[in-house]
């Protein structure tokens, strides 16, 4: 899976997830203070990577740590490069 | 000194469709608003064929995200039922944000709770659990959710009375305001169409089998066959009238008295003396005599042994000439939103000063006692009028409402 793929699939499951249009999907946008999830969110928000990526976590409080979207998409990406994911 | 309490704003969210007006066309036209089921005979020994449900609607755009990620149905119908309510009452402000809420309903989500049960049950698996079923599942989803949407930072009540949850939310609301305790409540009902509910009512062979949604429930009716159940929501602003007159706010109705009891001998069947002392207690509570009422709107549910329970003891309080009207035939019964959506029945009732009629009742039943049905069209009738709901687990509500 490219970077672009990955990055297509986390925004497409984020974007169904939480009702977010598309065009405010851009990878510098905060998860908290532009996208507006609270905490709540954020532990959905692992479950729905999860389920877009069809793998699970081994690690799943390292996305606690996450700020913005791009963040997932580089966080996927690694997860791909260390062969720990379906990505 | 007692606070006397009113009714300021309403909203309702029932089988006729969103909104007060669309519940009063539907009433005074003399609309069925039960359906088919559509999945009906999947499940064995499941003979329920009629529900009374809401017409289904795309919340997405009236209900934010954000607020509507923790509920479930019943609290999406109960938000929109008291925005209604606060936008008829010109509720706004500080005046809103020191308001309490009183909503009950007969269980949590049951759907949220099977959400949950599948995943940790037959997926062995808790990852998948969202961190917001809980919020849909608790005892005062509704009510709590209420009060999030709406920025009410009063008491939060949930009272838990089954099919009564709706009047005991009235009641204690009414209650609240009249000790000075609080100057405003939002209170009502709601519930969601479930299985788990139809089945229940099917299990103690109070569930109409009926196909035909026009003869499914007939309340006092010798041809009566059960309980349809429903749902829907309804929410009432009550204010202290010291509060109503310094806001400006037009006074709907006045709740005159409240009584709640319960019949201790029979968790599943309250019996006709326990009813007689529970509306005498609520005319007790209004200052009111049997003659002062004008009309009983019963809960008659459209069961063999209800029916006649509570037939009998409004004969035993107020006899045969004080019209007496269910609107279980109109929309079922629609759980604990039943108490609120007929009360508000009720406010129009006493404005116009008309019972509506027991749709679906044609011939009385005489084991029901000798009252005054109003049959086919409705009748004139001005005063005060009394409100009954019970519940399985024998609990007992009766409401006075006269006009403000």
């Amino acid at each position: 899976m490219t970077n672009d793929e990955i990055a297509a699939t986390v925004n497409r499951a984020i974007a169904e997830e939480f009702e977010l249009a598309p065009e405010r999907l851009r990878p510098e946008a905060h998860i908290r203070d532009d996208l507006g999830l609270d905490s709540l969110d954020i532990v959905d928000l692992v479950i729905v990577i999860e389920k877009a990526f069809g793998f699970k976590l081994t690690n799943r409080e390292a996305m606690m740590d996450i700020r913005t979207l791009g963040d997932i998409h580089a966080f996927i990406a690694a997860l791909r490069d260390k062969g720990e994911a379906g990505a | 000194m007692r606070e006397q309490v009113v009714v300021t704003g309403m909203g309702a969210v029932s089988p006729y469709g969103y909104g007060v007006p669309a519940l009063e066309t539907g009433l005074w036209q003399g609309i069925c608003s039960l359906q088919r089921l559509a999945d009906n005979g999947r499940v064995k020994g499941l003979k329920v064929r009629t529900a009374g449900t809401v017409p289904s609607k795309d919340l997405r755009g009236e209900i934010s995200r954000d607020l509507r990620r923790t509920m479930s149905p019943m609290s999406q119908y109960a938000c929109l039922a008291a925005r209604e309510a606060i936008a008829m009452g010109g509720l706004e402000g500080d005046a809103l944000r020191r308001t309490g809420v009183s909503i009950g309903s007969t269980l949590g989500s049951p759907a949220a709770l099977e959400d949950f049960f599948r995943e940790y049950l037959l997926g062995g698996d808790m990852d998948e659990v969202r961190t917001t079923t809980f919020f849909k599942v608790m005892g005062h989803t509704a009510a709590a959710n209420v009060a999030l949407a709406c920025g009410c930072a009063g008491r939060t009540l949930a009272p838990a009375a089954a099919c009564a949850a709706g009047l005991m939310g009235i009641g204690l609301a009414y209650e609240a305001v009249a000790s000075g305790r609080e100057e405003r409540m939002l209170c009502g009902g709601a519930d969601e169409f479930h299985p788990l509910v139809a089945a229940t009512f099917e299990k103690l062979g109070a569930a109409s089998h009926e196909e035909d949604p026009e003869l499914a429930s007939r309340p006092f009716d010798v041809k009566r066959t059960g309980i349809v159940c429903g749902e829907g929501a309804g929410v009432l602003l009550l204010e202290s009238l010291t509060s109503a007159e310094a806001r400006g706010a037009k006074p709907l109705a006045r709740v005159g008295g409240f009584s709640a009891m319960t019949c201790a001998g029979n968790i599943a069947h309250p019996d006709a003396t326990s009813i007689v002392e529970c509306m005498a207690a609520a005319l007790e509570d209004a200052g009111l005599a049997p003659r002062d009422i004008a009309a009983v709107n019963a809960h008659a549910t459209a069961t063999t042994i209800g029916d006649m329970a509570e037939g009998q003891a409004i004969f035993g309080v107020f006899g045969s000439q004080t019209p007496v009207c269910s609107l279980k035939g109109h929309m079922g019964h629609t759980m604990a939103a039943c108490g609120v959506l007929e009360t508000i029945a009720c406010v129009r009732m006493l404005d116009t000063g008309t019972v509506l009629p027991t749709l679906g009742l044609e011939t009385p039943d005489p084991a029901c006692g000798e009252i005054r049905h109003v049959l086919g069209e409705p009748v004139l009738a001005t005063g005060p009028i009394l409100k009954n709901c019970f519940a399985l687990g024998g609990t007992l509500c009766a409401l006075v409402l006269d006009v403000a």
